[in-house]
């Protein structure tokens, strides 16, 4: 393992969204904060989801783990796909890299920057409607494994994809519907029996779920079945990242 | 990391080919391609457009997989034993290619890390004043001209000290006084011990340079000598005749070697080894040509090559 070339990759990766943070940190939380303003007016006070819990605050834990994993999707695809596209991608083809190295850092970056765009959300939320923490350990577990799976994700979706718009339908025919159909701004508990149990085979629901529950100490699902879903997740995922940039899938062939 | 070398590393060729054979589809870019490039040597790779040259590159530096072969530099497989081959070797890319986030010395420095290195500040600040870049070194890779990001390029290459480089048409596309001066830089490189590996269209650079060069054509290597070698193929020369008077006449026997006529001088080609001058002189006496002037002049790589490339696709040269 070559520690300095990993962490090399993992600062030039962060570099790169620090550096237009308008776009890829501040554009993110204004859009969650848009969210929290429209549906906390439109809805505070006509639904009460979990028991002793506003409809703003159950939003709040929603708005910001979407927030958290679109960015770290966003991150590894976009990157990926444009330096194949501008052809960059032989600058980190040319040095000896493992399949590790490479993953760590593009994944690592991606975490930085969901986690960036999660304490922005975060903050807003906290001065705007105040959030309570149950569990601090939970939330931050969830928060790093949710933007881990969705890195990798996006890590897939950036090796497979040969042009940009190939990205943006994998985000709004897969990564966005997902995301909407997973709980964000209801309980799934309120979903007619059929979208109940299409709901649970969805393991984006699992993601927000697991992380609601370090904010209100309840939840739709247990939280182990929660975590334990992210895990298999995270290593089935973690496998076929390191297999496909280890055999050069669309990168060493092209 | 460190870079092994082992023992024997001074008898072993900087990069090793073995029956390496490359398919694209239906596309045989490489067949069977099998050479050896030594340490220590300017070594030119010519070939058409298509030929397979930056095929045969993207090989060496794992860009591509091959279908069978190996390839190995300085004696580390590119597959199996890839860090070690991969620290051996600096690739200049033919097309112009850059990160438009970060500046030409943000871009050297995460180069260099790649590698493994750290604190290498003072060898990026000598490639910077090597390659005139000094002024840049804070200026951001699109604000520099395409002359300036193909010298970021060579230093990106070499920002590991790489002991084998490979310059995939450097200077295509590149004005006079980069070319030169980037000359004048891998000429010093290629004295302090480094090989160079040089693909290239202008061919009178590769007759400059170079000590051996491969002919490639189709996937296939056509030949692989020294450049004198080369040039003394036995297939040709030129014989340039001038008479005192306009040449009318060709002896028959002498019509299809003509390459030119006009007016009072005559071209015709010649084999070198087969050939009489005194012969072919004495011929065009006997048809009243009254001769003044002869010259030979030799083939030029250029002239090797095209016959070269033209036997292999069929067509006369």
């Amino acid at each position: 393992m070559n520690w300095i070339a990993t962490y090399t990759l993992l600062s030039k990766e962060v570099t790169r969204w620090r550096k237009v943070w308008l776009q890829t940190v501040l554009a993110p939380v204004v859009t969650a904060l848009l969210y929290l303003l429209v549906f906390g007016h439109v809805l505070e006070g006509r639904v009460e989801v979990f028991p002793g819990v506003s409809y703003t605050e159950f939003l709040i834990p929603g708005l910001l783990m979407m927030a958290v994993i679109q960015n770290a999707f966003a991150n590894t695809s976009s990157s990926m796909i444009q330096s194949k596209v501008m052809g960059s991608i032989v600058f980190i083809l040319l040095p000896p890299f493992s399949a590790l190295e490479m993953f760590l850092a593009f994944i690592g970056a991606a975490i930085l920057r969901g986690l960036a765009v999660g304490v922005g959300v975060f903050l807003l939320a906290y001065f705007y409607v105040g959030v309570s923490i149950e569990n601090i350990f939970v939330i931050l577990a969830f928060a790093v494994l949710g933007s881990y799976v969705m890195a990798a994700l996006g890590l897939i979706a950036g090796m497979w994809a040969e042009k940009f718009d190939q990205i943006a339908s994998f985000q709004s025919f897969l990564i966005v519907p997902l995301t909407f159909l997973s709980g964000v701004f209801y309980s799934i508990t309120s979903l007619p029996p059929f979208w109940y149990q299409m709901s649970k085979a969805n393991p984006f629901f699992y993601m927000i779920d697991g992380f609601r529950y370090g904010f209100f100490g309840q939840s739709d699902q247990p939280v182990l079945l929660s975590l334990a879903v992210m895990l298999s997740a995270s290593v089935v995922l973690t496998l076929g990242c390191v297999l496909m940039l280890k055999s050069g899938y669309k990168l060493r062939d092209a | 990391m460190t870079q092994e070398i082992p023992a024997n590393a001074e008898q072993q060729p900087a990069i090793s080919l073995r029956g390496v054979t490359k398919r694209y589809g239906k596309l045989q870019a490489l067949s069977d391609v099998s050479f050896d490039i030594r340490q220590g040597e300017f070594f030119g790779l010519l070939g058409p457009n298509g030929a397979g040259k930056s095929t045969l590159i993207s090989a060496l530096a794992g860009l591509i997989r091959v279908n069978s072969g190996h390839i190995s530099i300085l004696g580390a497989d590119v597959e199996k034993d890839y860090r070690r081959a991969r620290m051996n070797l600096g690739v200049v890319p033919q097309e112009i290619v850059m990160d438009p986030f970060f500046t030409v010395r943000e871009t050297l420095e995460f180069q260099s890390g790649y590698f493994g290195l750290r604190n290498n500040g003072k060898w990026i600040d000598e490639l910077l004043e090597q390659l005139g870049l000094n002024d840049k070194a804070d200026s951001n890779m699109r604000k520099l001209s395409g002359g300036m990001k193909r010298r970021v390029l060579i230093a990106q290459a070499l920002v590991h000290k790489p002991k084998v480089l490979v310059l995939d048409e450097p200077t295509a596309g590149v004005d006079v006084e980069l070319r030169q001066s980037m000359w004048r830089f891998v000429r010093r490189l290629h004295k302090e011990g480094h090989t160079i590996v040089l693909t290239t269209h202008y061919l009178e650079e590769a007759e400059e340079l170079c000590d051996r060069i491969a002919i490639i054509d189709k996937g296939k290597l056509l030949a692989l000598e020294t450049k004198q070698d080369l040039l003394a193929r036995g297939l040709g020369s030129k014989l340039l005749v001038r008479a005192s008077h306009s040449i009318e006449t060709i002896p028959p026997q002498y019509l299809d070697r003509v390459t030119r006529l006009a007016g009072n001088e005559v071209e015709l080609t010649i084999h070198r080894d087969s050939d009489s001058i005194m012969q072919i002189l004495d011929g065009l006496r006997a048809a009243s040509i009254s001769i003044e002037y002869v010259s030979v002049l030799n083939d030029s790589l250029e002239d090797v090559f095209i016959r070269m490339t033209g036997e292999q696709s069929g067509v006369r040269a």
